[in-house]
């Protein structure tokens, strides 16, 4: 290169000899978004296939370019570069189709009236293929399914989030390294790659041997109850509280310990007032994501609570739906199985719903999180 | 009567006391949590293992499907395996890029936006993910699948892979597309938080000799995160192996298969979740053995996984 500028005489510049310039990028990428366009104008339009082609064009031209005019090393640079920008995007797509999907279909299912209001009671094919033949409107609501949620996912918080506390308290506070803390640590490791259907599988069934027992060799099908579903969910969500919570100690100041020490408090009381408070709105945060996970959990509460029409309020007594759950009858069960355009519509209404609540709870987790950072990090 | 002497006050308050029953009663407290959770690991891995144990050992003609539990059990198990790995082979370079573009390539001012955005992508609930794939996308790959099997037809070994295409588009390929979305947050997240710690120095180092972003990446990033990327992949491995739902939903069960645009093939997590409501007795007990198998298999990838985590944890030069 430096023998080249020397022989071209005056007119190169050292500095910019073998550079591209600044609009080299987009100009490739306004050239083959343009070729690609102009083929597909002419043999008929496929919008994700044009998207393709110009990509793999401008994946072409660009590696070619920088490699022509920088080198080659330069010219793999470029080819890498405009994978990992093209990688991102395709990761995109999905995001974006999903979020249409369900916000464009579900919109007709949450404004219909009495959609959170009403439950399935009394909602039969015939109301349905009313329905889907333009006589009635869609009835039916999640109103069972709302209130099902919510205590289910409540009653697993309220297993869940004392035991993990208090384990990861354990952890971090009193266990030293021991063996019995390795163990703890790797069980709860173990614990956490629990496929969703086995933890089902265990609550539905250890609940079920317990009644058989209780009830003499015949359960009669008391298991099923959103309890059980809590169990379920609190074996998947104990993981995850502990694991949040470890963290969120570990990066308590061990001065503010100390300083409570020698001000003669006892360790339990210095847990409680010093440490756990520094380290509360990480804790907080925390949880309200492990909440956030198990609310979307559809197959252990398929196993362990059934499916219900109704409302029902009392966890230990009884079926109950769940949002989740409730999408998944709706569309693979269809009240109507010959006209399942309302279901449908009902289906997409509560993913609609159930990604709202899913979305709200991260939100206030980051929300909690932001709020009370500087305590953790102002060290 | 002695004149009262003059006794120094105490150094420690007579009530000092006060507190000691707590802090052994709040340490045996938080020990015994910590017993539970090992008791409910134990409790499930006995309860599964005792409910198969009937299953498993069951003559032929006792089982729903009058076969052996293993004749049963494995192209299950097999469609499973397929299923995940295909995830994980399509999930695993878009994830490496995806997390390299967070720390890396993506203006420092967009990389944390972006790093949300990813985190969106795993906050959405596995049923939608199967709605998605079930009503949009299974139906949207139709007309590729079936250029696939025109295409690939004519080519021996290929025509059966992608042989006759399905007219829903729900098929194993389908719920492993699906699948390979739901875990690429997971283990871009991973990734991320490794590639993240590579040493400044380093990359400096390696800009400092001439090296273009890519050589940097090369010679600095990727071989310090070569077991965190390989953990994170295990993870995401254990995770698509154990999904239920989107399977669930997308795939339309058959067969075992070796056509994965076609009808056919089963993964063990749907099968038990389309079954077991309504099974009962040994139907039931079959369906706790294959999960006892789904349990061991995930249980055996996140070991591994962990392991190289804490190989890498004692080893690596971040810490």
């Amino acid at each position: 290169m430096a023998t080249n500028v020397i022989e071209n005489g005056a007119r190169a510049n050292v500095l910019s000899s073998n550079t591209l310039p600044r609009w080299a990028s987009a100009a490739c990428i306004a050239g083959s978004a343009a070729a690609s366009g102009l083929i597909f104008a002419l043999a008929g339009w496929n919008t994700p296939l044009f998207a393709i082609l110009a990509a793999l064009l401008y994946l072409a031209a660009w590696t070619i370019l920088n490699a022509a005019v920088r080198g080659g090393r330069h010219g793999s640079n470029a080819f890498w570069a405009t994978l990992v920008w093209v990688a991102f995007f395709l990761a995109l797509v999905p995001l974006v189709s999903i979020i249409w999907t369900v916000v464009s279909n579900g919109v007709r299912g949450l404004t219909t009236f009495g959609f959170l209001g009403s439950d399935m009671t009394g909602i039969t094919g015939v109301q349905d293929q009313a329905a889907a033949a333009g006589q009635a409107g869609v009835l039916g609501g999640i109103q069972h399914a709302l209130v099902g949620s919510l205590l289910i996912t409540l009653v697993a918080t309220l297993i869940s989030v004392p035991i993990g506390l208090l384990t990861s308290i354990w952890l971090v506070e009193y266990s030293r390294g021991s063996w019995l803390a390795r163990l703890i640590t790797f069980l709860v490791d173990v614990m956490t790659g629990i496929p969703s259907i086995v933890a089902g599988l265990f609550a539905a069934g250890v609940l079920m041997t317990y009644f058989n027992l209780i009830g003499g060799g015949y359960s009669g099908g008391k298991q099923v109850m959103g309890f059980t579903a809590a169990i379920a969910l609190s074996v998947l969500m104990i993981p995850v509280v502990v694991r949040s919570t470890e963290e969120m100690l570990r990066v308590v100041p061990n001065e503010l310990r100390e300083a409570s020490y020698a001000l003669g408090v006892r360790k339990w009381r210095t847990i409680l007032r010093v440490v756990i408070p520094t380290a509360i709105s990480g804790i907080a945060s925390g949880v309200t994501l492990a909440i956030a996970r198990v609310a979307g959990e559809t197959a252990p509460i398929l196993l362990t609570a059934g499916m219900a029409t109704s409302t029902n309020w009392n966890v230990f007594k009884g079926w109950m739906m769940t949002l989740p759950v409730y999408i998944y009858q709706q569309l693979m069960r269809p009240t109507a199985p010959s006209a399942p355009d309302p279901s449908t519509q009902r289906a997409w209404g509560a993913a609609l719903v159930l990604i709202l609540i899913v979305m709200g709870l991260n939100l206030i987790a980051r929300a909690i999180a932001a709020a009370f950072a500087p305590k953790t990090s102002g060290r | 009567m002695a004149a009262p002497e003059v006794v120094a006050p105490p150094l420690v308050a007579a009530d000092d006391s006060r507190g000691r029953f707590g802090d052994s009663f709040f340490r045996t407290l938080t020990l015994a949590a910590g017993i539970l959770i090992f008791g409910i690991l134990a409790l499930v891995s006995l309860y599964l293992i005792i409910e198969s144990l009937a299953a498993i050992t069951a003559s032929p003609d006792k089982l729903s499907s009058g076969q052996p539990f293993w004749a049963y059990v494995a192209p299950i198990a097999l469609g499973t395996l397929m299923c995940a790995t295909i995830a994980i082979v399509l999930s695993t370079p878009v994830s490496i890029a995806v997390a390299l573009f967070i720390s890396h390539y993506a203006p420092a001012r967009v990389s944390k936006p972006v790093g949300y955005v990813i985190d969106i992508l795993a906050a959405i609930p596995s049923v939608v993910f199967g709605a998605w794939g079930m009503t949009t996308f299974g139906p949207g790959l139709v007309p590729f699948y079936t250029w696939l099997s025109q295409v690939c037809a004519p080519i021996p070994g290929l025509n059966q892979v992608f042989g006759t295409a399905s007219t829903t588009g729900r098929t194993l390929l389908t719920a492993s597309i699906v699948l390979a979305i739901m875990i690429l947050p997971i283990i871009t997240s991973q990734c991320r938080e490794i590639f993240i710690q590579t040493p400044r120095l380093h990359e400096e180092a390696a800009l400092a000799l001439g090296s273009t972003k890519w050589d940097m990446i090369k010679a600095t990033v990727f071989p310090f995160a070569r077991n965190g990327i390989v953990s994170a992949v295990m993870l995401g491995l254990g995770r698509a192996l154990g999904e239920t739902m989107a399977v669930t939903l997308v795939l339309a069960p058959g067969i075992l298969t070796a056509n994965l645009i076609g009808v056919g093939n089963m993964t063990i997590p749907a099968e038990i979740a389309l079954n077991y409501p309504e099974a009962f007795g040994m139907r039931q007990s079959e369906l706790i053995a294959a999960g006892l198998i789904l349990f061991v298999i995930t249980l055996g990838v996140n070991m591994i996984a962990r392991w190289i985590v804490s190989r890498y944890a004692e080893f690596s030069g971040a810490n």
